[in-house]
């Protein structure tokens, strides 16, 4: 943490050092720092490539949309169909947020509380684990991790099984609780990590006895976790709104997540209807791209602070 | 620090309600996948009868098993070096100092956002196989570019198909990469550069003896989390190819086998890659907390 | 961090406003014995249009049912399976769930998960206005246990007709036989048509193959590789596969990663003379504005004419379904002259009833109409109506291997251990 802090105030390096041959340095730091440039530009396009078949591919009425024209932008105007009486560019996107609106809805309900339960386990846990050493706490630790790399296909057939005899429902709050519950390995890791990077000083300061402790991590540690609690908080939403298997598995059309909406969008018709499918899959990704955006800058912070120590 | 319940016992309890539940859906339901592995639950029919190992015997005397571990293996490799190598240049190339780096870094870390089940229309017509003529997706790209000789067959090039498939998953995690070595960059204290500098270390040295040691606790665990996804990989193949054969890996022939009720399979097919995470994993967490002992 | 906090705040709104929006529908309930759960995998496009209407049917024809649509799409049925085998397994089935009808349903009755329909064919009448031939199709050990709503044809070849015309090729004229076609199929490459045989992915491929094996076969042979009757290791099947083998020289060398869609893309961009496909080909013709007998053409696929490669999708009645009473008027509504007729003009399939009015339908259909009334029906093998799942999945391996490496003798073993598998 302190570290961070210093390497960002510390000026860059040569930047105003005198030295012979400045000219010729400073020139050719001028072509590296323009070839530089070329090279982020250029792996930007690379990267935006995708998003630019998906934008123009929604835009185009099923007639004009063919994989030979996907680099082609549209022929005509989305309001404009391209046989008489047919469907427009435009349609795609009402046909997508028909398909699609309610259930966006519902996955904000569970991304949202899913990201913040596990993030609040997490960082107990983290806490526990990176501050108090119990006997065999690695043992806890290590057992507590692998549970983030298990192949979640092995485990559907009892989940459901075990769902079905609890009676729970067919919702978001079933999957609400299976995404905190596979979501606490990583948050766990992460926050623990992050408090082994917190100087010791700070929380021995306080003498900690059993209520104390709860004390010292409501009032000490849970303000100093913001940077952490943005890295899991990031994960954790994006992993329950893009999650397909457990919505598959433990939900319905009706009451499911957006996953299940759109695959049933994109691949639920013998004819698939590509401008629709992008149109569905512009939406469904908007929330987790402007999570993005938001905390993006913290999200590189965050993992400063914790994944570094390890 | 004190020996003792007292100091022990409430920080357990704290703990105990997470190790409860991991138990009963991690380990229980491993236990329960692990069980039918060893059963001969082929079908719908319940008929249980405990047969060892005999599953994982049948399904590694498989041509097909055997063809899609190859395909997996192909797959890692050029998914690990891949976003290894394009999250590193990113982050180094951003770490120096860049006007507008808040918009690089979002557009290189963007992909990680989407879904699979959104990308997959959009890779699967970019990895067309089609040259010439009909070209589309890259292969029309490079079309247009004047650059015909990097036309290929992509994921359909029986052997090496499988690299193509890496492409998109190198698309969706290299931007997250990119973040841990940025963060790792920024963690490295100047005086450690400034004091290499003074001492007239050169560039190359500077990265072999001070920057590099300094980011390898970064670069594993960045290895460890791509290793064990690529491991896992299904929704990215199942979203490209569908599940056939040419890409055919583990994970998508357990599906297969789901789809197709042979339970005793699917879970044996689990259960093996459980054991390659395992493998992968359980060193490392082992390694992280020894190294960390020796830091107390 | 108080800009995140309040965007937090706003999206909770966001999602409690759009989720509101949404009817409150959906719920099961196993004491509310008006509701009806059906499985299906009809999500969107014209199938979703056919079921809606179906829907509509039903619940005139039941004013206090609620239908509850649990569709789950993708993967070609794959992922509705796989949720289906979950929840199977936890005895937890909806009331009714759509299968392919005929073998693929094996697996399900063998684990005693189906209700026998044999009575409610007779009350219905269904057994006199279903066809023979499809009756006996669906009939395993003297029981019933789906109710067919639409039937599709596998061996139809569309044709484009300028593509033909320029080669000096009759488009009306269908072919006599594989080898016959062949010859055609040269014709046209010598002609410059690169891929005169558009081929799509792995079950597209397999449905190809299926063709060549009834046109080598005859339909007897044919159906005798699914009951025993003819060895997977004969003379006529080694013969299928060099024929299976030629066809592929004339396809476009992408179809790993085309689905059917995109190959009958290559048909109308005029690129491909030819494409074995169901006839839900229709739509892809149709949506391009196309008209029968004019743009285009269809015949059955060269040395099956007069044979019906049929499939057909089906409804179930579980064991310990919920809501029985209801699942069997939802059967009753799907097999129904009104029901079949609202669905399949929507999903441009043709009905399971004899006593369907063809003039009713689009010129394509009629054909098909005409031919399931007359023709020697098979089952499909790319489409669950001839082998069980597992045994279908381990031929479409096969196939998908011989696509790569073109080993005939590979694809020969790999069908002999599949079939011996299956059949013990």
């Amino acid at each position: 943490m302190s570290v961070s802090t210093e390497a960002q105030k510390t000026p860059r390096v040569s930047s105003n050092s005198e030295m012979p041959g400045e000219t010729a340095l400073r020139n050719r730091k001028r072509l590296s720092r323009t070839m530089k440039y070329v090279f982020l530009v250029l792996f930007m396009i690379v990267v935006l490539m995708p998003v630019y078949v998906l934008i123009v591919t929604s835009l185009k009425p099923p007639q004009d949309v063919n994989p030979a024209t996907s680099w082609g932008l549209p022929v005509r105007w989305p309001w404009e169909p391209a046989l008489e009486g047919g469907p427009t560019g435009f349609d795609n996107w009402a046909l997508a947020w028909n398909a699609l609106s309610a259930s966006i809805g519902r996955t904000f309900l569970l991304a949202i509380p899913a990201a913040l339960i596990a993030s609040f386990l997490g960082a107990m846990n983290g806490f526990v684990l990176a501050r108090w050493r119990f006997p065999y706490a690695d043992i806890v630790f290590t057992v507590i991790l692998f549970g983030m790399f298990i192949p979640y296909q092995a485990i559907m057939t009892p989940l459901v099984q075990m769902k079905t005899t609890l009676g729970l429902p067919s919702d978001i709050s079933t999957l609400l609780i299976v995404h905190v519950i596979y979501g606490l390995p990583i948050c766990t890791l992460i926050f623990r990590n992050y408090y082994a990077g917190i100087p010791h000083e700070l929380m021995e300061a306080s003498r900690m006895d059993g209520a104390g402790m709860l004390r010292t991590f409501g009032s000490i540690v849970l303000p100093l976790s913001l940077p952490g609690f943005v890295v899991t908080i990031i994960w954790q939403f994006t992993s329950a709104w893009n999650d397909f298997l457990f919505a598959l598995f433990l939900s319905n059309q009706n009451e499911g997540p957006v996953s299940l909406a759109l695959n049933n969008l994109a691949q639920g018709a013998q004819l698939a209807n590509y401008g629709a499918a992008m149109a569905g899959a512009l939406l469904a990704s908007l929330p987790t791209l402007i999570v993005y955006i938001v905390l993006g800058k913290y999200f590189i912070g965050g993992l400063m602070s914790g994944s570094v120590k390890s | 620090m004190k020996k003792g319940y007292r100091n022990w016992g409430p920080p357990l309890l704290l703990i105990a309600p997470t190790i409860i539940v991991i138990g009963i859906f991690v380990y229980g339901l491993i236990g329960a996948n692990v069980a039918v592995s060893m059963s001969n639950r082929h079908s719908l029919v319940p008929g249980t009868e405990f047969v060892g190992l005999d599953n994982y015997f049948a399904l590694f005397a498989e041509e097909r098993f055997i063809h899609s571990l190859q395909n997996l293996g192909v797959f890692t490799v050029f998914f690990i070096g891949g976003t290894m190598l394009f999250g590193f240049l990113w982050a180094w190339m951003l770490d120096k100092g860049v006007t507008a780096e808040g918009v690089f870094r979002s557009v290189f870390l963007f992909p990680m956002a989407i879904s699979f089940v959104a990308s997959g229309v959009v890779w699967r017509w970019l990895l067309n196989s089609a040259e010439g003529d009909r070209a589309s997706g890259l292969n029309r790209i490079f079309e247009i570019m004047g650059l015909d000789f990097l036309q290929n067959a992509w994921w359909s090039e029986p052997g090496w198909g499988m690299a193509a498939i890496a492409l998109p998953a190198i698309w969706q995690l290299a931007g997250y990469v990119m973040a841990l070595f940025l963060s790792g960059f920024r963690g490295i204290p100047m005086e450690l550069r400034e004091a290499a500098r003074m001492d007239g270390a050169t560039e190359w040295k500077l990265y072999r003896y001070v920057i590099f040691p300094q980011l390898s606790p970064v670069a594993l665990s960045a290895l460890i989390i791509v290793g064990h996804m690529s491991l896992k990989v299904f929704d990215l193949i199942m979203a490209i190819t569908k599940s056939i054969y040419q890409t055919e890996v583990p994970a998508t022939y357990l599906w297969v086998a789901l789809t197709a009720n042979d339970y005793a399979k699917s879970a044996t097919i689990a259960t093996i890659l459980l054991l390659f995470v395992a493998v992968l994993i359980v060193p490392y967490l082992v390694y992280t907390a020894r190294s960390e002992r020796k830091q107390r | 961090m108080r800009k995140p906090l309040s965007i937090i705040a706003g999206a909770v709104a966001l999602g409690l406003v759009l989720a509101g929006c949404s009817s409150n529908t959906g719920t099961t309930d196993p004491d509310n014995a008006s509701q009806v759960e059906v499985f299906t995998w009809w999500a969107s496009g014209s199938e979703k249009v056919g079921l809606d209407a179906l829907v509509k049917v039903f619940e005139e024809q039941n004013p206090d049912a609620e239908f509850i649509n649990a569709s789950v799409a993708g993967g070609a049925g794959s992922n509705a399976k796989a949720a289906l085998a979950s929840r199977l397994e936890a005895n937890n089935p909806p009331d009714t769930f759509q299968a392919h009808a005929g073998a693929e349903l094996t697996d399900y009755i063998n684990a005693g998960q189906l209700q026998d329909l044999s009575s409610f064919f007779q009350e219905n009448g269904l057994t006199d206005v279903f066809p023979e031939s499809l009756i006996e199709r669906i009939t395993v050990d003297g029981a019933i246990y789906s109710v067919p709503s639409n039937i599709h044809r596998a061996n139809v070849v569309w044709a484009n007709t300028q593509v033909l015309k320029d080669a000096g090729i009759d488009p009306m004229k269908a072919p006599a036989d594989i080898d016959a076609w062949l010859v055609d199929l040269k014709k046209l490459k010598d002609a410059g048509v690169e891929t005169p045989l558009a081929l799509g992915t792995e079950w597209t491929q397999m449905q190809l193959f299926e063709n060549v094996l009834i046109a080598d076969l005859g339909a007897e042979g044919y159906s005798g590789l699914w009951t025993g009757d003819t060895a997977w290791d004969s003379a006529g099947v080694e013969a299928a596969i060099a024929h299976y083998g030629e066809l592929l020289e004339y396809t476009n060398s992408d179809f790993a990663g085309l689905d059917w869609d995109a190959a009958t893309q290559i048909l109308l961009d005029g690129n491909a003379a030819y494409n074995v496909m169901g006839d839900w080909a229709e739509s892809a013709f149709q949506q391009a504005g196309w008209t029968y007998d004019n743009e285009y053409t269809t015949w059955a696929t060269p040395g099956t004419d007069g044979v019906f490669d049929f499939l057909a999708d089906s409804f179930t009645l579980s064991v310990g379904a919920p809501h029985e009473a209801a699942a069997l008027g939802w059967l009753k509504t799907i097999s129904s002259a009104e029901g079949q007729k609202a669905f399949n003009l929507a999903k441009g399939s043709i009905p399971a009833r004899t006593d369907t009015v063809a003039t009713d339908y689009p010129a394509y259909q009629q054909t098909a109409i005409k031919s399931f009334g007359e023709d020697t029906v098979v089952s499909s093998l790319a489409h669950g109506a001839a082998a069980s799942i597992a045994w279908s999945g381990d031929i479409s391996s096969a196939i998908g291997k011989f696509g790569a490496d073109r080993d005939g003798a590979s694809l020969l073993s790999g069908l002999v251990a599949a079939s011996d598998k299956a059949q013990g």
